[in-house]
């Protein structure tokens, strides 16, 4: 397993370190998407989200990996790379929009190729694929990245996508999250090969196994899968060795699966810990210029709260836009019925309203 | 709108529907760089039925590729190059055979342009051999269209002749939004005609009337056409007026086209290919019940194939899959009512 911090926060693999300016973007990111996180649980109890899966603890494991992408790269997230799409550039405002399920959630900015998180498990995989292919078909160096969970890599999806992008050289990074649980199953009874990483071998592509909780160590071996793919060298998997110390959603009780025995050990792994120790070590940070930091991102994320709150409902006939590019005749005509109802339903209340 | 069947102005050249069929992609691939075709055996092979022969030779192996044997990661790698500015054509080599691919298909394929709010579209087509009558082995002669009729956000195309074949799979390539493409085996090389040279369309969501009649509307499509014409031609000779209504796409479905033939013939016979229950033909039946209750002269009838898989024993196909004589007999049923 490829490493370059301990969890105590010391260097193991000096020659893995990458400059400074890149230690320390990769905290920000991480702090960033720790509040996003952390704030999301308030805001859920609060009403103002909607059930989220949180990632807290998977900080190092979306934003290392991420990072390596530039803006003319594809990202194709699960439901639960919420900080992998805020690092390559998703407006916290449209994430928030997305988990409260309002369409601004689904407008992605026209200068990011970031796919709304997929719920459907791996189907991302093969798309990921097409989208890399394409890429190179059309003569650039860009590349796709899809994310993935150890649950999602017993999905026949996933097995094909690999053995598509070895077979067509399609310049993909294939990251596999294993954060141990596919909800209540853990990875033991998903698999017998437990190092998800060796079924690259099956397809004739690299296989990686990365400290997920070690932000320089995956974004380290990310560069190197992109590089290979930017350069034609095809596909790489990924998987990122990490944990799932929260809930499934902000909706479970992990309790009925699992013991703090299974969970005890992984704070002490933490992701944001383990680099910020790093960097006030290394001189690179101080705890004054950390707390002008997460005054910014606070700053940053309550505005984006504020612009998410000013976004409007949307209307009933809104549910048939965007389903063809021209409205079929039948579209049109379900969309006069709701309206019709709609407006009748409208005048109902009004008169109940008025007695 | 009524596109009546006139016969094609300018050059035309004889042509099988999957010669037909071969030279939409041919023409398609020619005009438009982003249009890619892959699938499997569709390269080299040109195709189990031979609808890519020679395409890959013409256009190169990065344009007309053989694809690894697995629908899903056809489809879904279609998708992401659909996202990505290309134009997929894939095929699928039969209609049996989708079913691997389903979750793409209901899950994204039709939902892209609603889950991005037409940030992204998917301008893509997928081919597929569909229907029986050719004695295939098991599982090959499936028809589910009415799956993909029910999925929002794909439309739904089903030739029925060569000329229609070429016209449309050129609408279809051209459409900014998913098109399914069903292609009746029987019809790929039983049936020859004149077919315009060039880069000729046919418009999705225009259904055609291919006899004119008074007394009973037959409503079809893909291959069932030439059953209902030839159960149509029997009852001319009878004295009864039957107007054919060739769908060629169900979704969109042209419900003017039917609803205006219901009006003057107060009769109504579908035929399909499709097992029984909740098939195409019952969404026909609903919409005429809907919009044309009050023309109506007879019960609604539905020739259609039966709530058991599509039988792979030669001898007893037929029973399955409508054949002319049992048009006839709807035909004459409605008339007698």
């Amino acid at each position: 397993m490829v490493q370059c911090l301990a969890p105590d926060g010391s260097v193991v693999r000096e020659d893995l370190l990458p400059d400074p300016e890149t230690r320390l973007e990769l905290y920000r990111q991480m702090r960033r998407a720790r509040h996003f996180d952390e704030r999301g649980w308030v805001l859920y109890r609060q009403g103002r989200l909607g059930v989220f899966p949180p990632f807290g603890g998977m900080e190092a494991s979306q934003v290392g990996t991420a990072a390596a992408l530039t803006k003319n790269d594809w990202l194709f997230p699960t439901y639960r790379d919420t900080g992998a799409a805020l690092t390559l550039g998703l407006p916290i405002a449209r994430t928030l929009a997305y988990w409260r399920t309002s369409p601004h959630g689904w407008h992605m900015p026209a200068d990011l190729k970031v796919l709304p998180f997929y719920i459907p498990i791996a189907t991302q995989y093969p798309q990921a694929v097409g989208a890399a292919l394409a890429e190179r078909r059309q003569g650039t160096r860009n590349v796709a990245m899809a994310f993935i969970g150890d649950g999602g890599s017993s999905e026949g999806d996933f097995h094909e996508a690999l053995n598509f992008a070895g077979a067509l050289n399609a310049p993909c990074v294939f990251i596999l999250q294993n954060n141990g649980w596919a909800i209540s199953v853990p990875t033991r009874a998903q698999t017998r090969a437990t190092d998800l990483s060796r079924r690259a071998d099956g397809y004739g592509i690299p296989g990686v196994r990365v400290d997920g909780n070690d932000a320089l160590a995956t974004y380290h071996v990310t560069r190197e899968a992109v590089d290979r793919a930017r350069g034609g060298g095809g596909p790489t998997l990924i998987e990122t060795v990490t944990y799932r110390v929260k809930p499934h959603t902000v909706a479970d009780d992990p309790s009925r699966y699992r013991s703090e025995a299974d969970t005890a050990g992984w704070d002490a792994k933490d992701p944001v810990t383990r680099l910020r120790t790093h960097l006030l070590n290394a001189g690179l940070m101080t705890e004054a210029s950390e707390a002008d930091l997460l005054a910014e991102i606070t700053a940053e994320f309550e505005a984006a709260l504020a612009e998410a709150d000013s976004y409007p409902e949307p209307t009933p006939a809104e549910i048939l836009d965007h389903v063809f590019a021209e409205p079929t005749p039948q579209l049109k005509k379900q969309r006069a019925e709701i309206l019709a109802e709609h407006a009748a339903h409208d005048q109902a209340q009004d008169s109940k309203e008025q007695a | 709108m009524t596109a009546t069947a006139t016969p094609p102005t300018g050059t035309t050249k004889t042509m099988t529907m999957v010669a037909a069929i071969n030279d939409a992609l041919d023409i398609a691939l020619a005009a438009d760089d982003a249009v890619h075709i892959f699938g499997e055996d569709v390269g080299v092979m040109g195709g189990v039925f031979r609808a890519t022969d020679g395409l890959q030779a013409k256009h190169g192996q990065e344009r007309v590729f053989d694809t690894p044997l697995a629908e899903a990661a056809i489809v879904g790698m279609g998708i992401g190059m659909g996202l990505a500015g290309l134009k997929p054509v894939a095929e699928i080599q039969f209609a049996g055979f989708l079913y691997p691919a389903l979750d793409q298909i209901l899950s994204h394929l039709g939902r892209y342009r609603h889950r991005t709010r037409s940030r992204y579209h998917l301008p893509m087509v997928i081919r597929a051999p569909y229907g029986g009558g050719v004695h295939t082995p098991e599982q090959h002669a499936d028809s589910p269209e009415a799956i993909l009729a029910h999925t929002p956000g794909v439309k739904v195309v089903i030739p029925s002749t060569p000329a229609d074949a070429k016209g449309l799979l050129l609408s279809a390539i051209n459409d900014p939004d998913p098109v399914f493409f069903f292609e009746a085996i029987k019809l790929y090389r039983s049936v020859k005609e004149d077919v315009p040279v060039g880069d000729y369309r046919v418009p999705i969501g225009k259904a055609r009337v291919v006899t004119e009649g008074d007394d009973v509307t037959v409503i079809c499509y893909g291959g069932m056409v030439e059953v209902a014409q030839k159960a149509a031609a029997a009852a001319t000779q009878a004295g009864i007026g039957v107007e054919v209504i060739d769908l060629r796409t169900l979704v969109p479905m042209d419900t003017d086209t039917v609803i205006a033939s219901i009006a003057k013939t107060g009769r109504a016979v579908i035929v399909t290919e499709a097992p029984r229950t909740a098939g195409f033909h019952s969404e026909i039946a609903a919409v005429i019940a809907e919009e044309a209750i009050e023309h109506l002269r007879a019960p609604i009838v539905r020739v259609t194939g039966f709530d058991a898989p599509y039988p792979p024993f030669t001898a007893v196909e037929d029973v399955y899959r409508p054949n002319p004589l049992r048009v006839a007999k709807a035909i004459r049923q409605v008339m007698d009512y």
